[in-house]
């Protein structure tokens, strides 16, 4: 079997980082960031790029990504960016509604 | 052949089966990203429509049993990637114990969850079951509502209503972040138990010795699944439980 057979070390060392991600998005969350940057809704930005670095986490060394071949790490690629496609072709069409309740 | 984890007719190498195991997994993941991505664009259009009332309505599901469940899902995809380590280094008793303790932190989960849904029925916010946002402003005992809390609450209710004109807008639109809120979370619990579910039949098999290093891929693939329920989570989580809470 030439698979790479991650170590219990590391996984745990990951778990702990998603640990501090998680207690970071909660007391993050408690935070009136909305104001630091004008225009900015920051708490949103803040809990999903937290979200999405944990997520990563999970990805790349839970689900073995980062030692997976190519094919699978294309495919994973592709499922986030049709997500990508749905996500912002349909809030661009909401969003340059001039006639909508928003 | 299959059960013994022997070499497909079709199949070059056991590393070429197993990757193609593994592949077609994440094929089926990336229908469950989008299957997912339709709830969570819903989510966004409304959130942003309706943010006020949504911010409230978040306010009102526990934030602690809420990170509790985090944690425990977390936990759970740790015990599972050490389930595929186990097997991939001969330790089978390992596996099955690792296995368990995934079944075991998944059942914990679904158990919050399950209090988590009571109380929302206790607070009659189940769309389509006597839902009211109101019924907390009058019944503050049955909602565990302390006086600062409750004159906190009455002023968001007034400011929504002032805003989208009535106390029947307010609760369709709260009606809106719960439906959403039973809709997300029931989905993924419904993920969960099938999970849990192959669990099962993941620790039966291990405990027949089936899982080696030379063969360990239902282990691997199920834990993939596993896994993407867990991501799923960890973007429910903020969304639906972090809103506005300062």
């Amino acid at each position: 079997m030439s698979e790479h057979i991650v170590s219990p070390k590391l996984y745990f060392v990951i778990f702990l980082c998603l640990m501090v991600l998680t207690i970071t998005t909660v007391y993050a969350a408690k935070v009136d960031l909305n104001d630091i940057i004008k225009g900015v809704p920051l708490n949103i930005v803040v809990a999903l790029t937290i979200a999405v670095c944990k997520a990563v986490l999970v990805i790349l060394f839970f689900m073995h990504a980062k030692y997976s071949p190519k094919r699978t790490q294309l495919i994973i690629i592709a499922g986030v960016f049709w997500l990508a496609i749905m996500l912002s072709m349909t809030l661009a069409d909401y969003g340059s509604r001039a006639w909508d309740v928003h | 052949m299959h059960r013994t984890g022997e070499l497909y007719g079709h199949f070059q190498t056991m590393e070429q089966q197993k990757e193609s195991a593994t592949l077609g997994m994440w094929i089926f993941l990336s229908t469950e990203i989008l299957f997912f991505g339709g709830m969570f664009l819903t989510y966004t259009i409304n959130r942003h429509t309706y943010a006020d009332v949504f911010a409230f309505s978040s306010r009102t599901i526990d934030l602690t049993w809420g990170a509790t469940n985090t944690i425990v899902l977390i936990g759970s995809s740790l015990t599972m990637a050490m389930a595929v380590w186990s097997a991939q280094v001969g330790k089978k008793a390992l596996v099955s114990l690792f296995l368990i303790l995934t079944l075991v932190l998944g059942s914990v989960f679904l158990f919050i969850k399950g209090i988590e849904y009571h109380a929302k029925y206790v607070e009659h916010h189940i769309p389509g079951l006597n839902f009211d946002m109101y019924y907390c402003t009058s019944n503050p005992e049955a909602c565990e509502l302390s006086s600062g809390d409750l004159q906190k609450v009455k002023k968001e209710l007034q400011e929504a209503e002032d805003k989208s004109g009535s106390k029947v807008a307010v609760n369709a639109h709260a009606q809106l972040f719960f439906s959403l809120y039973f809709g997300m979370t029931g989905l993924h619990a419904l993920h969960m138990i099938v999970g849990a579910g192959l669990l099962i039949w993941l620790i039966k098999e291990s405990f027949r010795g089936r899982f080696t290093p030379a063969y360990n891929t239902p282990v691997e693939n199920i834990g993939l699944y596993w896994h993407f329920v867990d991501i799923v989570w960890i973007f429910l989580f903020p969304l639906l439980y972090l809103i506005d809470r300062h």
